[in-house]
């Protein structure tokens, strides 16, 4: 094991990804020479040249469409959005084309696409650079959608994803990106294979009076709130795959808990919250000792850097929320 | 690519060295007044510049993008506009919204953190700043369209930047302004750079050239050359104004520092670029003009630099007392008129922060 940034474990899962797969090549704005504006790149151009690693024309439709032209002649194009606000104009090539291929051909054509997308606020940025899109996409059929919640989970997972003939919208939690963990760097190939299946949910902390689900920067939220916790034990579930959902690991949990909170920093309207609670209370209804209970962002426009702290989730809004759920 | 302004390609009514050029298609004459005038305005727009990226490393601000380098472009091309005109920024165009009588603290604001705009568009005919490359293109072809249906001479100018070229939006806008005949004049500053892709990353053709494919004219300017930015952007204007259509409008200029205060650009560009720039700096040819034709003396340049500390001080004290906004404001213009979801949300969030005051959420 090899403690990490969440950054180099992605550079590393990139690189590996690269090694393994000729075919695998890199697309995006500045992500060669600077190594992106993260520096998850870095490096990656110098070691695999300029045709593996590509800077791409400041396109974002462009990026997605040459992408999917790329899928179609061979090739696993792994492309960057520089950040969340401006996936945008590839919305279209993502929704209409991207998502939509193989079954337009009748499963001729696969798509294997990886769209990384650094997301979510904290950082203190301008406007359009701390937005949660996720749910457009986890709403758009014939997508997968990731989004790691440490960096072990990003290592494997950005691997496991470059290796699907889905296309996958890969949110990467931007403000978790300088935070460190234990990555186990061994794992080859094959045991990506055997390693824990990225489309299932991940408990990250056991418990046993509520449930917390959560994913991408809430993840380390929702456990620093589960230690704060002293009299109410939380179960930690990292989503990590939210489309297609692991509705199994949250009713096993909730089936024994009987309580879910759902933690996330996109809006609350027609969110992922939504979704899970509507599929929960489907399943577990005789369980549930509260209703779901939903800890998320405004449904107003990502604010001004200044009021974000009053925006998004924090450990004391996810334990106001885990008091709520114990009171009923 | 060559260097357009080595190969002199572009239009230049003034040499780096401060000579008055002599050119075929343009001139202009401008009162001593006005001459001065522009030499202030750009002193002062540098000095905001300065200044806003001292307080950004001192954390007062989240951001800032730095206009050094590109004051002619911007100042040149904006005190062109009337008072009935529009533009259409991006987030550097620090000169362009100056000279739109927007205030230094009016753009602050945005780069603090406190809000997302900063100013009534249209009273006061300048957009706020658009950070979505390219957007603001396409409002630019639509106001000028209006403009078109009212039956006003006024005109629209929209700011964009080399890199933003290869964006749909900025290609539709030269559709739409081509097709509907718009008066809108496009105003690429090319300063070289796309946070870490140089210009040759572009396209194959230079920037300007790309309007005669769109039917329009396209012209490449000294874009640190304030006389030659000046004598291009009336021309284009009026144009507009007569309802002969569009024009693209390539301002040749460089951008002298970091992408923003985020950005490192020792990891992709060398210094010898910026000493070739360096002598090519748009104020300093414009102060030897002045002075070497007796338009201004250096009581008249101590006098700017004097105007200049003072605004300084100004920016750096308005920006440090600025009033922290109220977090339920958040709630504040989402829909046109109140809406029940989030009077709600409003509400909850009042309490829930109440709660802590009076010790924390029982
Ligand atoms: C749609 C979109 N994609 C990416 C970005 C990130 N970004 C901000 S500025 C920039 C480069 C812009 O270059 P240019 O148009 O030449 O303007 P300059 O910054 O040089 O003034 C990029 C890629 C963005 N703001 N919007
Ligand atoms: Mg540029």
């Amino acid at each position: 094991m090899t403690a990490m940034t969440m950054a180099k474990a992605l550079n590393t899962g990139l690189r590996r990804a690269m090694e393994q797969d000729s075919k695998v090549i890199l697309f995006g704005e500045d992500i060669g020479r600077l190594g992106g504006v993260f520096r998850i790149t870095d490096g990656l151009q110098k070691d695999f040249g300029e045709h593996r690693v590509m800077d791409a024309p400041l396109a974002e439709s462009g990026i997605v469409g040459a992408a999917v032209g790329l899928a179609m002649r061979g090739y696993r194009p792994v492309v960057e959005i520089q950040f969340d606000g401006f996936v945008y104009p590839a919305f279209d090539q993502i929704v209409s084309q991207v998502a939509k291929m193989h079954r337009r051909t009748e499963g001729t054509v696969r798509m294997p696409i990886v769209i990384r997308i650094p997301y979510g606020g904290g950082i203190g940025a301008v406007e359009h650079h701390s937005e949660s899109p996720e749910a457009y996409f986890a709403h758009t059929a014939g997508l997968r959608v990731l989004t790691p919640g440490d960096p072990q989970a990003a290592f494997v997972t950005i691997q496991q994803a470059i290796a699907c003939d889905d296309p996958v919208v890969y949110f990467e939690p931007k403000r978790r990106y300088w935070d460190k963990g234990e990555v186990d760097e061994g794992l080859d190939a094959q045991d990506l294979q055997r390693v824990p299946d990225p489309w299932r949910a991940r408990v990250v902390q056991a418990g046993d009076d509520v449930t917390v689900a959560c994913y991408g920067p809430m993840v380390r939220t929702c456990l620093e709130a589960a230690r704060a916790s002293s009299d109410v034990s939380l179960e930690v579930i990292d989503l990590q795959s939210l489309s297609p959902l692991d509705i199994e690991t949250l009713v096993a949990s909730v089936e024994r808990t009987g309580r879910l909170v759902v933690v996330h920093e996109a809006s609350a309207n027609i969110g992922l919250g939504a979704e899970i609670a509507a599929r929960v209370t489907e399943r577990c209804f005789y369980s549930l000792e509260a209703p779901v209970l939903r800890v998320t962002g405004f449904d107003i426009p990502y604010p001004a850097s200044r009021l974000e702290e009053h925006f998004l989730p924090d450990l004391d809004r996810v334990l106001d929320a885990v008091d709520r759920a114990m009171a009923y | 690519m060559s260097d357009a302004i080595r190969a002199g390609a572009a239009i230049q009514l003034l040499s780096p060295e401060g000579e008055r050029v002599f050119d075929t298609r343009y001139d202009i004459t401008l009162g001593d007044a006005e001459l001065r005038d522009l030499y202030r305005d750009m002193v002062l727009v540098r000095r905001i510049d300065t200044e806003a990226t001292a307080l950004q490393r001192q954390g007062e601000l989240g951001l800032w993008a730095s206009s050094l380098g590109q004051e002619a472009a911007q100042v040149g091309s904006a005190r062109c506009l009337r008072s009935g005109d529009f533009a259409f920024p991006t987030y550097r165009d620090h000169g362009v919204t100056w000279s739109r009588g927007i205030k230094p603290l009016e753009i602050l604001a945005m780069f603090r953190g406190v809000t997302n705009g900063g100013w009534d568009p249209i009273e006061r005919g300048c957009a706020i700043y658009t950070i979505v490359i390219g957007n603001q293109a396409l409002h630019a072809a639509g106001y000028a369209m209006g403009i078109q249906l009212d039956g006003s001479d006024d005109a629209v100018i929209a700011y964009f930047g080399d890199g933003a070229t290869d964006e749909g939006d900025v290609n539709e806008a030269f559709v739409f302004g081509s097709v509907f005949n718009a008066p809108v004049v496009f105003f690429c500053q090319n300063n070289q750079w796309a946070i870490s892709q140089p210009r040759e990353h572009r396209s194959r053709a230079p920037i300007h050239a790309r309007a005669a494919g769109f039917g329009f004219p396209g012209v490449l300017v000294d874009g640190n050359d304030i006389l030659a930015v000046m004598a291009v952007t009336r021309e284009a204007l009026e144009r507009a104004r007569a309802g002969g259509g569009p024009t693209l409008i390539e301002a040749y200029t460089y951008r002298m520092a970091a992408h923003t205060t985020s950005d490192d650009p020792t990891r992709y560009r060398g210094a010898e670029e910026l000493e070739i720039w360096r002598l090519r700096d748009p104020i300093e040819r414009l102060k030897v003009f002045l002075a070497r034709h007796g338009i201004a003396d250096r009581h008249y340049f101590d006098q700017v630099d004097h105007e200049a500390d003072e605004l300084a001080v100004h920016v750096r004290d308005g920006v440090r007392s600025m009033v922290e906004p109220e977090a339920t404001s958040m709630f504040d213009h989402v829909y046109a008129e109140p809406h029940a979801l989030l009077e709600e949300q409003r509400r909850q969030l009042r309490e829930y922060e109440a709660s802590f005051v009076s010790g924390g959420p029982a």
